[in-house]
């Protein structure tokens, strides 16, 4: 079928198995491999995305649920050179090691941070949740997050 | 190097993350060469099952299935290798696709090749395979007893091995002491899950006969070496690629059944063969971790001084053995004594088969087990002595005057000052404003515990003769024409960060600037011949082979400056992108003229050739013992038996570290995974060997708001088995964290006359220990 999409800004159009999932269209059509596949259960988060700046977990949705949206990707949070607040936190607070994590929790703390601008370490651990790391503890992830917030607040 | 380091020591923050914070790194699965087949397998639903036929007839005509693999076509590939060995151990052969019979839940027995991804899924679940069920062996004691069913037919019994490891006189020892402490422990099964599940792809080129290999993988040259052996081809004829590695903790350190059938497939066909694990797959098949059970006895005089210790053990192998599960449990029999004078020791280990996924190495493999079952009877012996938990610790240190310290495990331990971490740490968390706390809580009917673990791991592996081969690393350092440096490493980080910390050794040794280091590794056609990144020793054998490396080229840089200065060779100095003659620094030259006569050779230095390439393979002398304490302060409510993590204080001693961001990141990590542990990770398996919680839905693992914010310091003893001083940082947290967590709940509960509950301390499990004494 067929199955138009805005993916970071850009108007796209796929031939797809009615099937297919959004995250297997993003990586295998779109060839954004940004976008990360870790359980298939939308429990781990890795595959979030923004769709119509909404965090999903790109696993379980079906890329026809995405017709006509906007979609968000990790690739998409840069300006040009300029990297997104968040980018350039977790960059300086270390929140991350193998970085498979990295894309969906960078998208779902964009998330956050668009509904509460000055969160508290409680509110963004709760607000990650659904998002697994295994590699950092999570402690500089939430001050990753923390910090772009107040840059973000600037 | 005469100057101060400018980089080692630093925070720097890593130079991978760019590629990583954008999207745009590429892990196996990112990669798709034109022409690219999907692998999918058919696996076992049955802990045990005999395969009555199997029919592939629905499978092959399916739409793009261009190829299916049974037994009957793969039997020519070597089975899984089994790198570990133990004497008079029972090694089962491990095919590559199950024959007559499977032997766990998720073994492969057809191999589906297709066109895309999707329509290999489709084409296994069309795979009719005839099973006959048969009873599973799960439960590890029920295994041993005489007339259990069977793993394997045609062995007598499940039990796989007997070792033991003995120091001094166990017997001699109990018979000294005062009283003498016994419980029964368990070590659960844990599953490593890295958040990349495994994956490969295989592209061999026939005009070439030659075979890329991208594989998720924490050792690519052993990737090469023993895959290469089992399809029977020269491993030089096949290049190993550890792309991006999404996180390993021991579960990427193995020779997988997919990396040989992939590599096999290809050469058939000619084509890219990719496989990538679900994660359902991951909990089926990748290999789990610990997997003990056993019952442990103390002797201890009166004044705390302990004078035996006997740990006697059922060790969870599996039904096969991957590449290091026999080598776990020695290092559970090195560590038993951990930072302790216990003069008589005793581990006598039974292996044992059951109907699972092998274990094997998982962060900290075998350690984590010794000072769980320690630090556990350290407190079980306090409250029967009456003594503080500090105080029986303290009594039985060494003290820093007697390193390098003789261990009864046969270890020689390189330094430590077990004292003043503990120290540290006691100040770091108040210790006693915090036992006020406690008894201020109880007052209220509030449950507060606190936890202890003083920790000492065996780290660095290691000397290649107590590995049992292959301990060294291998680095190369290049510097460029233009006066860059590469260096290739054999090590093969998967998000530690050695791109970052490898350029700081470079650097400050080349006196140039650390973004002029380029860091290479994981790829066998491209870096010398390597072990690969595991037991804590990417940076200590890995970065001290750079040290040398490094040092090799920069001697004789010195000799290309000392000619053109007409000065001494050992008059040269390098600092800030400058070459000088240390004596008089006004004859100097920049860095990169420097290399650049290296590589014009117009003119050479006596007997020395052009170039600045130089090679070292570092073998340590021994291996590394970094220590530390933690605390824990935590909260149980008794109504609901969950705990919440209070406080966390944690003092760890790694020797001299090179980029203390990292360091912090792998021990924040650590006591992430640890405490998962403690309170909450378990493979769970039902009758038939079926896992019940093979998912991140229903396997409960460390989530950001069940954590605490970690406070850690550190005690810095160098080491004097590398030239960095570096112990090892991998698997501290993971080690450290589990007993004192665990500690902590236990202490919360004293008042109930709770003395030990097993792990993982789930919020059922506390409640039923509570209800039970309140009944």
């Amino acid at each position: 079928m067929e199955i138009n999409i805005s993916i970071n800004g850009e108007s796209r159009t796929f031939d797809v198995e009615p099937r297919t999932l959004l995250v297997h269209l993003l990586r295998d059509d779109a060839g954004l491999t940004g976008t990360h596949v870790a359980c298939e259960t939308s429990i781990c988060g890795a595959c979030t995305v923004l769709l119509d700046d909404k965090a999903v977990k790109s696993c379980t949705v079906l890329a026809a649920q995405a017709q006509g949206c906007e979609v968000t990707t990790i690739e998409g949070m840069a300006n040009g050179e300029q990297l997104h607040p968040l980018q350039e936190q977790f960059w300086e607070k270390h929140g991350l090691q193998c970085g498979f994590c990295t894309p969906g929790m960078i998208l779902t703390a964009n998330q956050l941070i668009a509904s509460n601008a000055d969160p508290t370490d409680e509110e963004i651990r709760h607000g990650i949740e659904g998002n697994i790391c295994r590699c950092t503890g999570y402690q500089n992830i939430v001050d990753a997050i923390s910090a772009a917030a107040a840059q973000m607040r600037d | 190097m005469a100057q101060a380091p400018k980089f080692i020591g630093a925070p720097i923050k890593r130079r991978d993350d760019p590629r990583l914070i954008q999207g745009l790194a590429h892990y196996v699965d990112d990669f798709n060469p034109p022409g690219t087949l999907h692998m999918a397998c058919a696996r076992s639903p049955y802990g045990k099952a005999n395969i009555r036929s199997v029919d592939v007839s629905k499978a092959a005509a399916a739409d793009g299935v261009v190829a299916v693999y049974t037994y009957e076509e793969t039997k020519g590939i070597g089975p899984v290798p089994v790198g570990a060995v133990l004497p008079d151990a029972k090694v089962p052969v491990q095919p590559i696709l199950a024959d007559k019979q499977v032997l766990f839940a998720g073994e492969p027995v057809v191999a589906v090749i297709a066109e895309t991804r999707y329509g290999a899924l489709d084409a296994a679940a069309l795979v009719e395979i005839d099973y006959e069920p048969l009873d599973a062996v799960v439960d590890l004691e029920a295994a041993i007893e005489p007339g259990s069913t069977k793993v394997h037919d045609d062995y007598e019994s499940n039990e796989a091995f007997k070792w033991g490891l003995a120091g001094g006189d166990v017997e001699a020892g109990m018979k000294e002491a005062d009283v003498i402490v016994k419980e029964k422990m368990t070590n659960v099964r844990v599953a490593p899950l890295a958040l990349e599940p495994r994956g490969v792809l295989a592209h061999y080129l026939p005009g070439e006969d030659k075979m890329t290999l991208w594989t998720s993988t924490q050792v690519p040259h052993k990737v090469r070496t023993l895959v290469a052996g089992q399809i029977g081809m020269p491993e030089n004829r096949m290049r190993v690629i550890a792309p991006e590695v999404g996180g390993g903790f021991g579960s990427k350190l193995n020779i997988y059944r997919e990396e040989a059938l992939a590599a096999f497939v290809t050469r058939e066909l000619g084509v890219p063969i990719k496989w990538v694990e679900s994660r359902s797959e991951n909990f089926l098949t990748t290999i789990h971790g610990r997997g003990q059970v056993g019952e442990i006895e103390m002797g201890l005089k009166r004044d705390g001084t302990i004078t035996a210790f006997r740990y006697n053990v059922l060790a969870d192998c599996g039904a096969y053995y991957q590449l290091l599960t026999l080598a776990i449990f020695t290092l559970t029999g090195l560590m038993l004594p951990g930072p302790y004078k216990i003069d008589n020791i005793e581990m006598n280990a039974t292996g044992v088969f059951t109907n699972k996924v092998a274990t094997d190495a998982y962060r900290g493999a075998g350690r984590p087990e010794a000072t769980y079952i320690l630090e556990r009877m350290m407190d079980i012996a306090a409250v029967e002595l009456g003594m503080d938990p500090v105080e029986l610790r303290r009594k039985n240190f060494p003290d820093k005057s007697e390193f390098p310290f003789g261990t009864s495990a046969g270890l020689s331990y390189d330094s430590g000052d077990y004292h003043l971490a503990l120290d540290r740490a006691l100040e770091a968390a108040d210790y006693p404003a915090m036992r006020a706390q406690q008894e201020e809580a109880r007052n209220d009917g509030r449950y507060l515990g606190i936890g202890f673990s003083t920790y000492v791991e065996i780290c660095g592996m290691g000397p290649s003769a107590a590995l049992g081969g292959q301990g060294w690393e291998s680095a190369r350092v290049r510097v460029e024409p233009t006066g860059k440096a590469t260096v290739f490493s054999g090590a093969s980080p998967h998000g530690q960060g050695q791109q970052t910390s490898f350029a700081q050794i470079v650097a400050d040794g080349l006196g140039i600037d650390a973004n002029d280091v380029t860091v290479v590794h994981g790829d066998t056609d491209v870096v010398p011949y390597g072990v690969g990144t595991f037991g804590s020793r990417g940076t200590v054998v890995g970065g001290s082979a750079v040290v040398y490396a490094r040092d090799k080229v920069r001697a004789k840089m010195a000799k290309f400056a000392a000619m053109e200065f007409e000065a001494d060779e050992n008059d040269i100095e390098f600092e800030d992108g400058r070459v000088f003659v240390r004596s008089a620094p006004e004859k100097s030259a920049g860095f990169a003229d420097i290399a650049m006569m290296a590589y014009s050779a117009i003119a050479l230095p006596e007997d020395t050739d052009p170039g600045l390439e130089e090679t070292h393979f570092f073998e340590p002398s021994n291996f590394t013992f970094p220590f530390g304490t933690h605390i824990v302060l935590v909260e149980v409510d008794p109504e609901t038996g969950d705990v919440e993590i209070l406080r966390y204080v944690a003092v760890d001693d790694v020797g001299n570290m090179i980029n203390p961001l990292l360091v912090h990141g792998q021990i924040h990590g650590g006591i992430a995974q640890g405490t998962g542990q403690a309170l909450e990770e378990e493979m769970l398996y039902g009758e038939g060997g079926q896992p019940l919680n093979a998912s991140f839905m229903h396997y409960a693992l460390p989530k950001a708001n069940r954590l605490p914010r970690f406070e850690l310091l550190h005690t810095t003893t160098p080491t004097d088995v590398n030239p960095l001083g570096a112990k090892g940082v991998g698997e501290a947290g993971t080690i450290g964290s589990t007993p004192a967590v665990v500690n902590a709940v236990i202490d919360a509960l004293s008042p109930f006359g709770i003395t030990h509950i097993d792990m993982p301390l789930r919020p059922e499990r506390v409640w039923r220990a509570i209800a039970e004494k309140r009944a």
